[in-house]
Order: structure tokens, then C-alpha cells, then sequence
């Protein structure tokens, strides 16, 4: 029994283990002098991890009396999240050296917030759910204050931390609210009261605080107050990795939440989720446009991703959680890119944040501008590039599931959001000159740089596969 | 009114009441000491509720440990409060619209507030609670065995909130000497001492 | 009234006392104790002159990193507790479940005491 449960959940032992066992490895064994060493095992670990849960066996397995729950959903959710995490932790290596913050603590704590997250993508119960996103809520909030000199760093993880709880307490009313109505938290038994009997006031309000709980881990309007503070204040890294992995982790457990819990009521939750989408969207869209900071821009920008990421989950629909899934492993790649190339702007050794440096950045280095602008154009979702395609089985979905409404809201909201993508492209290209910035890129980021702008060209011959993947992945959540 | 009545309107009455003066009472000590005060009163009415643990685990947890944290961030922050709350009246109309918004959805969940039939068959079946039964000990048969997975999440969560506590706080002193209890047991005393045979006139 | 809460009447008993007598003390003072305040008895004393500035000044963040530490073996400690209470029930599993758990609380402490968070300087 129990070894059978353990088999289940061996990716998440796993990365459990080892956190403890890098724990004492660098404690015991020369403190920071060996974080570097860490710092790329566990890249290492999370990379194998995601070949391990990638090619696992086909079929959903429970653990624990149903409260976690390894199923397609979760394992394209969790390789989304170990190769973006991964990917950005290898991208942090070179800025935490130049900055001092090379602590072995940091990829420790970063693979904790990992394991976090691949509990709540998996989770089968409401209290495996908070269990999972608390762990990596608490990871994050360290990780944003990592840079604990700097002001605005421990700002962010003070606002983070605090916005955080109040969004977990939410979560917990809500919670509480629908134990007091089914009288159960696993998802299957909410599901299977859901199926006999009626909706109650009760629980559609406990539905209605879960969200807005869910809806601030996944920064999405109106409760997204937190973001451009978080993003701008954490150390650049740490706003890469926050805006790649919790992302997917969230959007994930925000689906699982909905369709393996209140299934049966996908009617009283679709209204919340569009609202949530269309406001996000627009936010996204509008606030941007007077940020000069790149990394608040960013923030906004995830905002309004996340809004069409919604939108996809407002379907309700088999389509719409497959649109989701392609949605977010596409804005996870497009990130890659761009944090990889922010990572790197730099003016005499300090990071330089304002747009308008980038003036005329195509003389000065062209190679890196032309791959910026071909990430910007796909987020801006400009066809061919992949960016458009994530946005178009988004609205697909939304158009199938009936809500033409919302696609045409998110047609309008992504013209407006196009503005300040391609304002950056206008710069880099046509703009003032500016002090030129002189950032040398290390060959990692190059890589990741140029393989993210790779993905956006040439994924629209077939996204790779990820559609059909995808496709079974939501299928195994709505069967 | 029996006892139990009584003493649950006591302990209701005085978490709310505390609850509110931890919001608007001047001196943050003082709002503290209101914070352990809605504790108290939240462990009696979990004592009402037979939930004798987590009564107990809010008076040690909570009053005893978390409340005293409190005290010391309080003394620690160094922060003219009055002047924070000098803000207080510019939010306070969004505030109590947000707050008037909630109790207005409490009281409509409360007014309505039915539970499924099949809700009692389904409690029942997860935690079993037979009359001889102790609190503690039913507790105690649900978390290390059925829980596990969630018991054991909590221990890594801990295991974070320390790493997270440590990396954030701790700094070294690189000027200060510090005892390093193995060094001074293995010193040899042999060979901490030596006698020098110093000649007269020579010096060493 | 169930056998349980009868066991917690005497406290609440207690409870009412302390809360009763304390309020009769308090109050008495302020009925029976002559009072004729003026500005220098009721101003802060310090050694013969004004108080210089704030009673309150800042901590060392360091009691504060002590105490999350006990608050945290605190809570671990705590949920030793059902785990003594209910030992004959839960068998084996119960067992190395609690010493796993221990396990990763001695991995933290391992890690505290190595990285001198409990050495006080």
C-alpha cells in the first residue's frame, strides 16, 4: 500500500531527497564556495526529473486515498514546470555570481519551490492542494527577498509574503466553506456530492473565494496588485523564474481545482473565470503601456497573458484546458528568451531596467536584437510567429464554448498589448540613440536567447507536438 | 441559558471584540496583547467545539510563541505608527466597502446556509469519531497514517520556513572570535607548553 | 453539557475569577486612591531630565531569528504530541512516519547549528 503510494509520487520524493541531501552538502561540505557545484546539480536533477516524469507510463495513478494524483494533466504540467525552472536556474547562475548572491541556499530553495509546485499540480484533495502551495509560496517569498541588502528586493518579498497570506487565506475560507457543504475536501467526493445534488449558496461562494485565492497566485486582475512591485523589486532571476514556473504551477492547479473539483458545476464558475480574463487582458494591456521599467513591463505583460491563459480555462471544455496547457508552455518559452536576454542589460557592470536604452540596440548588437524582436512580435501574438498560435487555440476555445464575447474582448485586448511590444522593437530599431549598453552575453543565455526565438520561428510547422500532447494531457484531466 | 451558551457568547463576543481593538488601538504593543487576547478566546471556543488540541496548540503556538514574535517585531520595527495610520482615513471608505461587501456575503451564505445530504455520510467516513475517543488521539490516528502525505509536506514546508529565516537573517560578524569546541578538546597539553632552559646573559 | 466540557468548568470558573478579581482591584484603585496629578508626576522619569527620545529602539534581528527558530521546533514539537497519545494505534506506519518527519526536522537543525544561526556571537 504505502509502497505503492511512494512508487506514485517517486519524482516528488526524489527532488524531496535530494533538496535535504544538497542541504547538508553544502553546509557540510564549504558552505558558498560549493554553491555553484549545487546550483548546477540541481539543473541536473530537475532536467532528469523532467525526462523521468516526461516518459513515465501513460494512465492515471492515486496516491495517498486519492489525495495526489499522477495523471497526464500533471505530468505535461509538471515537464513545463522542471524544464522552465531548470532552464531559468541555469540562466541565474552567472547574475548571482556577479551580484553576490551565489548562496547554495538559492537552488535549494528553488527545487523546494519546484517540489511545491509539483504537489499542487497534482493534487487530489483541497488540503493537498494548500500543502503544495504553501510550500512553494514560502520558497518564492525568500527567493523574491533574496537580495536581502537591497531595499526594494526585501520590499518585494515583504509585499509578496503579505498579499500572499491574505490570498491563502482565501483560499482557505473558501475551502472551508465547501467542506461545509459536501463534508468532504477530496476532489473526487466534492465531485460526486456535486453530481447528486444541487449547487448551494454556500458553496458557490466557497467556489468564489478559491478563485479570487487562485486568481492572486496567478497574478490575474484585479487581484494582481502585487505584481509589477514582486517583478520589479525581486533580484532579475528570481522575477524570470517567478515569471516561467509558479506560472504554470498556478494556471495548472487553478484547472485542477475547477474541472477535477467542481466539474459538475462548470457553468457557476465560468462567469468568474471570464471576468477574471477579460479584466486581466485589458489590464495587461493598458497598464503597460506607460511603463519604461522592462521588468514592471514584464509584469504587466504576465498579467495579461494570464488573462488569455483564463480564458482558455472560461471554456470549460476539453479544448479549452488543451488551449491552456499550449498556452503556457509557449509563454514559459517565449520568457526563457527575454529574461535571458534582460538578464544581460547592462550598462559598465550595472543592470540598466529602462526601455529606453535600448535605443538603436540593433547597431550595437544585431544578432540579439533581431532575436528580442522575434520574441517580442510572438508575444505580441503577430502571425506566423508561435505567440499567435497559443493566442488562437485560446480564442478558438473560447468561440467554441460560446463565449464570442470574450475571444472578441481578447482580439481587442492583444491589438492594444501589441503597442508596447512592438514600441520596444520601434526602439531597438528606430529609436533614440541611447547609451549603448554593454552587457556581455554569456553563452548560456545566448543559447536559451536564441533557442526561445528558434522555438517562435520554427514551431509553426507543428509546435512541435506539443498540441497533440497537450490534447491527450486535458483529456486525462476532463475524462 | 445553559453554561455552554454562555460561555460561547463569552468567548465570541470578547474574539471579536479583541479582534477589532488589535485594528484600532494606538499603541501596536497594545494591539498585540488583543491579538493573544482574540487567541485565548478562539482556544475556548475550541474547547466548546471539543477540539481540545488545537485549543491547546493555539494557547503554546500561538499565544505562547507566535504572539511573542510579534512583540518583538513590534520592538524590533522601530516605526512611528501613528504616522502610518495617518493613511488609515484615506483608505477606510474602500476598506469598509470591501468589509460590508464580505459580512454581506457571510450573512447571505449564513441565511441560506444548508449542507448537502450526503455531506454527514461522507465526514463520517473520513474521520470516524467514536464516543471513548479522545480528541488528541483521534487526531493522532488520522495524521501519521492517512495524512501522511500531507504530515509529511508539513515537515518540509518547516524545513523551508528555517532555510528561509536563516538566509534572510543570519549574518556573520567576521570580527568576532568564536569557540571552536573541537579545537579545544583535541588540544594536546603536551604541546601547548614549553620549557625553554634560557641561559643566563642570553636571552632566547 | 457533555463529560468534556464539564471537565473545563473549573477553568472557566477560574477564568471568571481572575477576570473578576482583577477587575475589582483595578477598579477599587481607581475609586479608593487619592489622586493629584500634575504635569511632573505623571511625566516620564528618567534620572532627573527629560526623556531624550523613544522608549523604543531597535531589536537585534538576531532575537528575532531565534525566536522563528523556537517557533518552529515549537511546531514541530506540537505535533509529537497525538502522535504519543494515539502510539498504540497507529502501528508501524505511524512510527517511521513520525521518524521520517523527525528526520527532516534534524536535517534542518543539522543545517542551523552547522551555518551558526544558534551560536549568539
Amino acid at each position: 500500500m504505502i509502497a505503492a503510494d511512494l512508487s506514485t509520487v517517486l519524482p516528488e520524493l526524489l527532488l524531496a531527497i535530494y533538496a535535504m541531501a544538497a542541504l547538508m552538502w553544502g553546509v557540510y561540505l564549504g558552505k558558498d564556495t560549493q554553491a555553484r557545484t549545487i546550483l548546477w546539480a540541481t539543473v541536473g536533477v530537475l532536467f532528469v526529473l523532467a525526462v523521468f516524469v516526461g516518459f513515465a507510463p501513460e494512465g492515471t495513478r492515486t496516491a495517498f486515498g486519492g489525495m495526489f494524483t499522477n495523471d497526464g494533466f500533471g505530468r505535461f504540467a509538471k515537464v513545463v514546470i522542471l524544464l522552465g525552472a531548470a532552464i531559468m536556474l541555469a540562466l541565474s547562475e552567472d547574475y548571482l555570481t556577479r551580484n553576490d548572491l551565489m548562496k547554495f541556499e538559492f537552488p535549494i530553495l528553488i527545487a523546494l519551490a519546484v517540489l511545491g509546485m509539483m504537489m499542487m499540480v497534482s493534487a487530489g484533495d483541497l488540503m493537498a492542494l494548500y500543502m503544495g502551495l504553501e510550500l512553494q509560496s514560502l520558497a518564492l517569498y525568500v527567493v523574491a527577498s533574496f537580495r536581502r541588502d537591497s531595499l526594494r528586493s526585501t520590499e518585494a518579498g515583504l509585499k509578496y509574503f503579505v498579499l500572499g497570506a491574505l490570498s491563502s487565506g482565501l483560499l482557505l475560507y473558501g475551502a472551508s466553506l465547501t467542506y461545509g457543504y459536501t463534508g468532504t475536501t477530496t476532489f473526487a467526493g466534492i465531485t460526486s456530492v456535486l453530481e447528486s445534488e444541487d449547487m448551494s449558496l454556500g458553496l458557490l461562494f466557497g467556489i468564489v473565494f478559491m478563485c479570487c485565492g487562485l486568481a492572486f497566485k496567478v497574478s490575474a486582475a484585479p487581484f494582481h496588485m502585487w505584481t509589477p512591485d514582486v517583478y520589479e523589486g525581486s533580484p532579475t532571476p528570481v522575477t524570470g523564474f517567478f515569471a516561467t514556473a509558479p506560472k504554470v504551477a498556478a494556471m495548472a492547479l487553478f484547472a485542477r481545482l475547477l474541472h477535477d473539483g467542481f466539474g459538475a458545476a462548470v457553468s457557476d464558475w465560468q462567469q468568474i473565470l471570464a471576468f477574471l480574463a477579460l479584466v486581466s487582458m485589458f489590464l495587461g494591456a493598458i497598464a503597460a503601456i506607460g511603463q519604461r521599467n522592462i521588468k514592471r513591463l514584464m509584469a504587466f505583460s504576465s498579467i495579461g497573458h494570464m488573462g488569455f491563459a483564463l480564458m482558455g480555462l472560461a471554456a470549460g471544455t476539453v479544448e479549452g484546458v488543451q488551449a491552456m496547457l499550449i498556452y503556457m508552455a509557449i509563454y514559459v518559452a517565449m520568457n526563457i528568451g527575454v529574461f535571458a536576454f534582460i538578464l544581460n542589460m547592462e550598462k559598465d557592470g550595472r543592470p540598466v531596467m529602462d526601455i529606453g536604452s535600448l535605443g538603436l540596440y540593433s547597431r550595437v548588437e544585431p544578432a540579439r536584437a533581431a532575436m528580442l524582436a522575434v520574441l517580442m512580435f510572438s508575444l505580441a501574438g503577430v502571425p506566423p510567429l508561435v505567440g499567435f498560435f497559443g493566442k488562437f487555440y485560446v480564442l478558438m476555445a473560447a468561440v467554441d464554448a460560446g463565449l464570442t464575447w470574450l475571444a472578441v474582448a481578447g482580439v481587442v485586448a492583444s491589438v492594444i498589448g501589441a503597442f508596447y511590444y512592438l514600441r520596444i522593437i520601434y526602439l531597438m530599431y528606430f529609436g533614440e540613440p541611447a547609451d549603448a549598453l554593454d552587457g556581455k552575453m554569456p553563452v548560456v543565455h545566448f543559447a536559451a536567447l536564441s533557442a526561445s526565438a528558434f522555438v517562435m520561428v520554427f514551431g509553426i510547422i507543428n509546435l512541435f507536438g506539443v498540441e497533440d500532447i497537450a490534447a491527450a494531457a486535458a483529456a486525462t484531466l476532463l475524462q | 441559558m445553559t453554561i455552554t451558551v454562555f460561555a460561547f457568547y463569552l468567548f465570541a463576543l470578547t474574539a471579536v471584540a479583541a479582534g477589532l481593538m488589535v485594528v484600532l488601538s494606538r499603541n501596536p504593543v497594545h494591539s498585540v496583547l488583543f491579538l493573544i487576547l482574540t487567541f485565548f478566546s478562539a482556544a475556548g471556543l475550541f474547547v466548546l467545539m471539543g477540539a481540545e488540541f488545537v485549543a491547546m496548540l493555539l494557547v503554546i503556538v500561538y499565544v505562547g510563541a507566535v504572539a511573542v514574535l510579534f512583540l518583538f517585531v513590534v520592538m524590533m520595527l522601530d516605526v512611528d505608527f501613528a504616522e502610518l495610520k495617518d493613511g488609515l482615513a484615506q483608505y477606510m471608505p474602500v476598506g469598509l466597502l470591501v468589509g460590508i461587501i464580505l459580512l454581506m456575503e457571510l450573512g447571505l451564505v449564513f441565511g441560506h446556509w444548508i449542507i448537502a445530504d450526503g455531506a454527514p455520510a461522507l465526514r463520517q467516513a473520513v474521520a470516524p469519531m467514536p464516543e471513548d475517543t479522545h480528541n488528541t488521539v483521534a487526531l493522532g490516528n488520522l495524521i501519521y497514517t492517512k495524512y501522511i502525505y500531507l504530515f509529511q509536506t508539513s515537515g518540509l514546508i518547516l524545513l523551508v520556513a528555517m532555510i528561509g529565516a536563516i538566509v534572510l537573517t543570519l549574518r556573520h560578524r567576521p570580527d568576532i572570535k568564536r569557540q571552536n569546541v573541537l579545537e579545544q578538546m583535541y588540544r594536546d597539553p603536551a604541546k601547548t607548553m614549553q620549557l625553554k632552559d634560557v641561559k643566563p646573559g642570553q636571552g632566547l | 453539557m457533555n463529560d468534556l466540557l464539564m471537565e473545563y468548568l473549573p477553568i472557566l470558573v477560574f477564568l471568571g475569577v481572575a477576570i473578576g478579581l482583577g477587575l475589582v482591584l483595578l477598579l477599587a484603585a481607581v475609586v479608593v486612591a487619592v489622586r493629584n496629578p500634575d504635569p511632573e508626576k505623571i511625566s516620564a522619569y528618567e534620572c532627573g531630565f527629560n526623556a531624550f527620545d523613544d522608549a523604543r529602539m531597535k531589536f537585534d534581528v538576531r532575537f528575532y531569528l531565534v525566536s522563528i527558530l523556537f517557533i518552529i521546533f515549537d511546531l514541530e514539537v506540537a505535533f509529537l504530541f497525538p502522535w504519543a497519545a494515539s502510539f498504540q494505534y497507529i502501528g508501524d506506519l505511524g512510527f517511521w512516519s513520525m521518524m521520517v518527519f523527525l528526520g527532516v526536522l534534524t536535517i534542518g537543525f543539522a543545517y542551523e547549528w552547522k551555518k551558526g544561526a544558534l551560536e549568539w556571537e
